[in-house]
């Protein structure tokens, strides 16, 4: 649930970006911090290991107008993709309004964008939340391996493993270049916002 | 557990004057109240000191909880109480319930015995606003 001080007239709406380790989660929040860096006023917050993965998350705030005299202020967070992280994904999950699920599109990672949608289901059930009903965004990331002859699985195929059932809006992706990484992000503030005016407004 | 409260104007108007009242004009030089998902409810300096208080508030959280974390893993249900100590600004988190917590930015002239005192005290008068 969305975060609102009525005295400062402002909105914090969270989003996490979750997906299997080395997925493109933190490489999604470099790019937009690149590219908005002009506009972003804060330093994007990077808690990882010396070996460049994401430790326990990266945290990137800015802020997108007004709704109804309210500024609205989006914070996107990632959560560590490695398996043996799950007590660290499940605490930045706390107080979630959005997911962009960053799947890896590589061949030999079917398996673990599986299990890591599963795992989300579990992580959000543990604090009330349904996957079902939670604004979320499927991202099928490294698109930009084809070219280098990488086998990947085909959109279609990432459709039927992981939104055949969920139904929400889904984009190929490379976090890398840029391809769709606004498009997404787009998307996923946009059901955000609006699912929060529905609760609120 | 204590429900996540809706917080009123005047309420909030309350928690400022506390936190301006009981710790900045102790000599702390930037108090934050904060939630456990990392928002920021108040926060109050003594004009003098400036920080990048919405990842100040993210790092806390994230902080906290994991420190519970670990305290749930020697068979603590919490350390309530969090001090980290700098050469000269220190840092003290105190939980104020499942859903509150609260930091203190101070500097060395101040002793970390006052803080507690101070933190204590606060708590107390931030309970009786948010929940009564």
């Amino acid at each position: 649930m969305a975060f609102i001080n009525i005295k400062t007239k402002s909105v914090q709406v969270k989003i996490v970006y979750y997906g299997p380790g080395r997925g493109g989660k933190t490489a999604n929040l470099e790019y937009i911090y690149q590219k908005y860096r002009s506009s972003i006023t804060t330093e994007m917050v990077s808690l990882k290991t010396h070996d460049d993965r994401t430790l326990f998350f990266d945290f990137l705030p800015f802020d997108v107008g007004k709704i109804k005299g309210y500024d609205v202020s989006i914070q996107l967070y990632t959560v560590p993709g490695q398996v043996k992280y799950n007590a660290t994904r499940k605490l930045v999950l706390k107080g979630v309004d959005g997911i962009v699920f960053v799947a890896d599109a590589m061949v030999e990672q079917r398996k673990s964008n599986i299990e890591s949608l599963n795992q989300l289901r579990e992580n959000l059930e543990s604090y009330n939340l349904n996957i079902n009903t939670i604004p979320l965004v499927m991202q099928y990331n490294k698109y930009d391996l084809k070219d280098a002859g990488v086998p990947l699985l085909s959109p279609q195929i990432m459709q039927q493993d992981l939104n055949s059932q969920l139904r929400v809006p889904a984009f190929a992706a490379s976090a890398l270049a840029g391809g769709n990484v606004v498009a997404t992000l787009k998307k996923i503030i946009s059901l955000t916002l609006s699912s929060i005016q529905d609760q609120i407004f | 557990m204590k429900k996540y409260p809706i917080l009123t104007e005047k309420q909030l108007d309350a928690i400022d004057e506390v936190l301006q009242q009981k710790l900045i004009k102790a000599g702390v030089r930037n108090v934050m109240l904060i939630d456990m998902a990392g928002n920021t409810i108040s926060k109050q300096d003594n004009g003098q000191f400036k920080i990048d208080t919405l990842s100040f508030a993210a790092l806390a959280a994230g902080n906290f909880a994991a420190v519970e974390a670990m305290a749930k893993l020697v068979g603590e249900s919490e350390f309530a109480l969090l001090f980290h100590r700098g050469e000269t600004a220190s840092v003290h988190f105190s939980k104020i319930d499942q859903n509150f917590l609260l930091i203190t930015m101070f500097q060395k002239d101040i002793s970390l015995g006052i803080i507690r005192l101070k933190v204590t005290d606060t708590i107390d008068a931030l309970n009786k606003i948010i929940y009564n």
